[in-house]
């Protein structure tokens, strides 16, 4: 009976370790103090209908920002916990973590980096800023959006659902390689809860590719042809075109190591014919291409940066996008450069070695248009510039170690190796993340209204700089001593000791600068009568986006704008703007949709965790009776006159003229960490004097 | 807080940052000192022509690599915005000589690179022998939950997370597992590693070219028990082998089913052993246990 209706949970499932104990107070005390200031402030019913149940592109974006940026602490903790176990772990002691606690851990760091970091940074850019550069006031299938984000937020759900029933997670890696991650050798929960949680989130990514796929290809303003469009729409666009290539991969992969836990099906398995190689090769084919499809995104990022802060159109346009078409191809057909050590013969590893190389040419081809467009610039040593300095440095590195790895003989000595960790942090953090962090400093104007504090913002690049070095040059050299990857403990006579030292400072550093970053925005809005951007245009930009407003209305442009060159913006500017006639404008309206259909899918990866079928059934049922209705409903549009949008437009100019005049430019500058510090100080003790917190 | 300090200060930027470069090299150096650096002190031929092909590849990308970094950095500094004597030309038009050049150097590199590639991975296929007037010598590899055994056909020994081979013979490692997930075996100071797995029989040609005591590890993980299933490996002179060999024979720890049903239960930091052996073909009746789906690579070639 107990089976039948609560599965594989028991009173064992709750929490009863330190970690699941502590994890689970956090999340519920977190959730409890957010629940009281909605409350308090009375915000509930605002919250659902202007930000969770809004199809607007702009606040999805935003509202993956959000997540995204929590998941990179929850990452970064774990990041942390590897460190701190790496430095104390040798000789005699054993650490602070047990090995299969160490095992989770990395597994945990590695799912969430890439499946809820990156890519819902990379999705938020995307949804924010494509749409405005391309000149659309929506995207072709604005519920596919919301839905693709819920099921992101559901995925994020399950990767943490783990502490407050299970208290186990994964420790098969991030990529769950068969036939560890099988039920013979990992028998509990940890692994289901990560094959749910990429399931439903990659899910998600598919259709949000589908959906910026067709809106990239179908919704661009008039006259922006292919070849005008932005770079980084065009990164955006190969990127999500290899998404959709690969990502059903993983979906079908992910089902069929679920049928071999849960049906005992032997596709994977050691025993009854099963081939626990298919699954490395499958779970590639798709791992690969991933990492590109965090990558393109970020080139476009850098092709945007370099050419508005060197005050010059790129290099070779066509080079650069020629470049990012090239990576996005041959990315699709190298995955078996991650198991050369398999076995497989001399042919097929030199292949497969040739192929990775040959993507080398294109990436050169990207950094040496960037260098021509510096070339007789006028540069800016903005924020964004700065990483995307940063970025070109490091990216060279991991991109001649990766090319080392490309050569199989050399892979031989070098795969698992710490050398390999380092090559794709180099790659993942100096690329992807560098990249993400250069296009929200570009564009944190665009999507708040005000300018980011340069000041702290470099110190915070510095802090990342310097820390990475410090926290992976060691592990490179760790890699070449002969370290092998997921250590939870070394002989002392390896003399690793002091490098993982070295590692753990670094990490530590680079944590400072995330909590830089934070303060970073903190301060922007404490000084945002000094940082406000009211001319739409901070930097002299040449693309669409920044012919709108900051932050723009719903509807994006209230006119559609005539594209007739590349950079059209810088175009527009030179030639005169167009003349303003105001015009009626259809918009999709709010749905909850995707939320139910998310929880349903969040309750049916539970039922499939802890096998409880009625469940599984009920949400089942319940997202086809979501989906139906959804179609059923046809008056998904609403109307705006041009009446209404004139009277908007008026008053958003009457605000900005307002804040203009009120804007302070006598202060000197953005304000520094100490300056930061007081007036924090002096905010919390006027709270306290005020004794307002007494009416909580 | 006054405007100057607040001012970017190129030159200071680039000073402290070269200087903060080279400090990081020598705090590594430093550190490295008195260390085994495995992949640069290889013992083994394979090993060496790693090393080589290695040093190789990276001198290759580097002649390309610096220049660019140089000129990259040089350009940022050249054209700041603060600098009235550059010149600013936002309409440079590029020539197809331009465009050309792009594509045509890392091209160059990469096909110079692949040049050297594509035959180095034929010559050191970890499935090809060793050609040497020596007599290769076999060794039978079982990756188990979490040690490694191996068996010495020949010789009819084996031995559990310890393994000896005379310095100047190929050595054959024939690599599987048993009820254990993949696994990697990985001498670095002999050579690349290769995965061990269970059904297949992996080959992997090694020689020692040098006498010392090696650590080899999984370098794949497989659960709970894989920081510690780790081994010496330890290369002699033929003589002392032989000595070896017929010391371990006389021991009266004998590997019987009974034995092995024993190292098929999980363990973890399993000490060294030595076995002389009842059951000469204990790795094929392992291979066989998965007939269902044996395949062997090194048939195929």
């Amino acid at each position: 009976m107990k089976e039948l209706l609560i599965g594989k949970l028991g009173w064992e499932s709750l929490p009863h370790e330190w970690f699941t104990i502590g994890a689970a107070v956090t999340f519920i005390a977190m959730g409890l103090v957010v629940a009281l200031v909605i409350t308090r402030l009375k915000r509930w019913k605002w919250l659902w209908k202007e930000w969770l149940t809004s199809v607007d592109p702009k606040k999805i974006g935003i509202m993956y920002f959000i997540v995204a940026g929590l998941m990179l602490l929850r990452g970064g903790l774990d990041a942390i916990m590897i460190w701190v176990q790496q430095a104390l772990s040798t000789g005699s002691s054993q650490g602070f973590l047990t090995a299969d606690h160490f095992q989770q851990i990395f597994t945990a760091h590695g799912n969430i980096m890439v499946f809820f970091v990156a890519m819902g940074f990379v999705s938020g850019l995307i949804n924010y800023i494509v749409p405005l550069q391309i000149g659309a006031r929506d995207l072709a299938s604005p519920f596919l959006n919301t839905l693709g984000f819920w099921l992101y937020v559901a995925g994020v759900i399950m990767v943490n659902m783990f502490f407050l029933l299970g208290g186990e997670y994964a420790a098969t890696g991030w990529l769950g390689v068969a036939p560890l991650s099988g039920r013979e050798f990992s028998p509990g929960v940890g692994v289901d809860y990560m094959i749910w949680s990429l399931q439903i989130s990659g899910i998600g990514t598919t259709l949000g590719a589908i959906n910026f796929i067709m809106t990239i290809l179908r919704m661009r303003a008039p006259g922006m042809t292919l070849k005008k469009m932005p770079l980084f729409t065009w990164g955006s666009l190969c990127s999500m075109i290899m998404a959709v290539t690969v990502f059903p991969l993983l979906t079908a992969t992910l089902f069929l190591l679920f049928f071999d836990r849960y049906f005992g099906t032997h596709f994977f398995t050691t025993t009854a014919g099963g081939d626990p190689m298919m699954y490395t090769n499958l779970i590639w084919m798709w791992g690969h291409p991933e990492v590109y499809i965090l990558m393109l995104p970020s080139f476009g990022i850098f092709s945007e940066v370099v050419s508005t802060f060197s005050r010059k159109r790129i290099a070779s346009y066509t080079s650069n996008v020629v470049g990012m078409i090239g990576v996005s191809l041959f990315a699709l057909s190298v995955w078996l450069h991650h198991f050369f050590t398999m076995g497989a013969g001399a042919n097929v590893n030199a292949f497969f070695g040739l192929m990775t190389m040959v993507i080398a040419i294109p990436t050169t081809v990207l950094v040496f248009t960037w260098i021509a467009t510096m070339y007789r610039g006028r540069i800016r040593f903005t924020t964004p510039m700065l990483w995307f300095l940063g970025f070109v440095g490091l990216f060279s590195v991991g991109g001649m170690t990766g090319v080392l790895l490309a050569v199989p003989p050399a892979d031989f000595q070098l795969h698992n190796s710490l050398f390999l960790v380092a090559h794709f942090h180099t790659m993942v953090i100096g690329g992807v993340l560098f990249g993400i962090f250069a296009g929200i400093a570009y564009w944190f104007p665009k999507i708040a209204g005000i300018r980011l504090n340069e000041r702290i913002g470099k110190y915070a690049f510095w802090c990342w700089l310097i820390g990475f070095l410090m926290a992976f040059t060691p592990l490179y050299v760790l890699g070449i001593m002969g370290a092998t990857r997921r250590l939870n403990h070394y002989d002392a006579s390896t003399g690793w000791r002091p490098f993982f030292i070295m590692a753990l400072v670094g990490g530590i550093i680079i944590m400072v600068g995330v909590a830089l970053q934070f303060v970073q925005i903190i301060a922007s809005f404490i000084q945002r009568r000094q940082l406000i951007d009211v001319t739409g245009d901070p930097w002299d930009g040449p693309s669409l986006e920044w012919s709108t407003a900051s932050p723009p209305p719903s509807y994006n442009f209230t006119v559609i704008p005539q594209v007739a060159s590349r950079d059209a913006y810088w175009e527009m500017k030179q030639q005169g703007l167009p003349e303003h006639t105001f015009e009626d404008i259809h918009m999709p309206k709010n749905t909850a949709s995707g939320i139910y259909i998310s929880v349903f899918a969040f309750l049916a990866g539970f039922g499939f965790v802890w096998n409880i079928v009625w469940l599984i059934i009920a949400s089942i049922l319940g997202i086809i009776i979501c989906v139906i209705a959804r179609t059923f409903n046809e008056e998904t549009e609403y109307t705006l006159t041009a009446e209404e949008v004139e009277k908007l437009e008026s008053a958003r100019i009457k605000r900005a003229l307002a804040a203009h005049a009120s804007k302070d430019e006598g202060s000197a500058g953005d304000m520094g960490l100490l300056e930061f510090v007081q007036v924090v100080i002096k905010w919390a003790l006027d709270v306290v004097k005020s004794k307002r917190w007494r009416s909580w | 807080m006054t405007k100057r300090r607040y001012k970017f200060s190129q030159g200071r930027t680039i000073g402290l940052t070269l200087l903060g470069l080279v400090s990081l090299g020598l705090l590594t150096s430093v550190m490295l000192r008195g260390n085994d650096v495995a992949l640069f002190m290889p013992k083994g031929s394979i090993a060496r022509e790693q090393h080589s092909l290695m040093m190789f590849a990276v001198a290759l990308m580097l002649v390309v690599a610096i220049p660019t970094l140089i000129i990259f950095y040089f350009f940022a500094w050249r054209y700041r915005e603060s600098n009235n004597k550059a010149t600013y030309e936002p309409n440079v038009s590029h020539g197809k000589f331009f465009v050309l050049s792009l594509w045509l150097i890392p091209s160059v590199i990469v096909l110079t690179l692949a040049h050297t590639m594509w035959p180095a991975t034929h010559k050191l296929d970890p499935h090809r022998s060793i050609a040497s007037d020596a007599k290769p010598l076999t060794i039978q590899v079982v990756a188990l939950r979490w040690k490694w055994l191996f068996i010495y056909p020949e010789q009819s020994i084996a031995t559990v997370n310890f393994v000896q081979v005379p310095i100047g013979t190929p050595i054959q490692f024939e690599l599987t597992a048993d009820e254990t997930p993949m696994s990697s075996f990985w001498i670095p100071q002999l050579g690349g590693q290769l995965y061990a797995m269970t059904g297949h029989a992996n080959r992997l040609n090694l020689m020692a070219d040098t006498q010392g005591d090696y650590t080899g590890r999984s370098a794949e993980i497989n659960g709970a028990g894989f920081a510690g299933m780790k081994f010496i490996a330890r290369a002699s002179s033929k003589e002392d082998f032989d000595l070896w060999v017929q010391k371990v024979q006389l021991s009266s720890n004998v590997l019987n089913t009974g034995e092995y049903e024993k190292l098929l239960k999980p363990s973890e930091n399993n000490p060294a052993n030595l076995y002389s052996v009842a059951q000469p073909d204990l790795y094929d009746t392992v291979l066989m246990k998965y007939s269902g789906s044996h395949r062997n690579h090194t048939e195929h070639e």
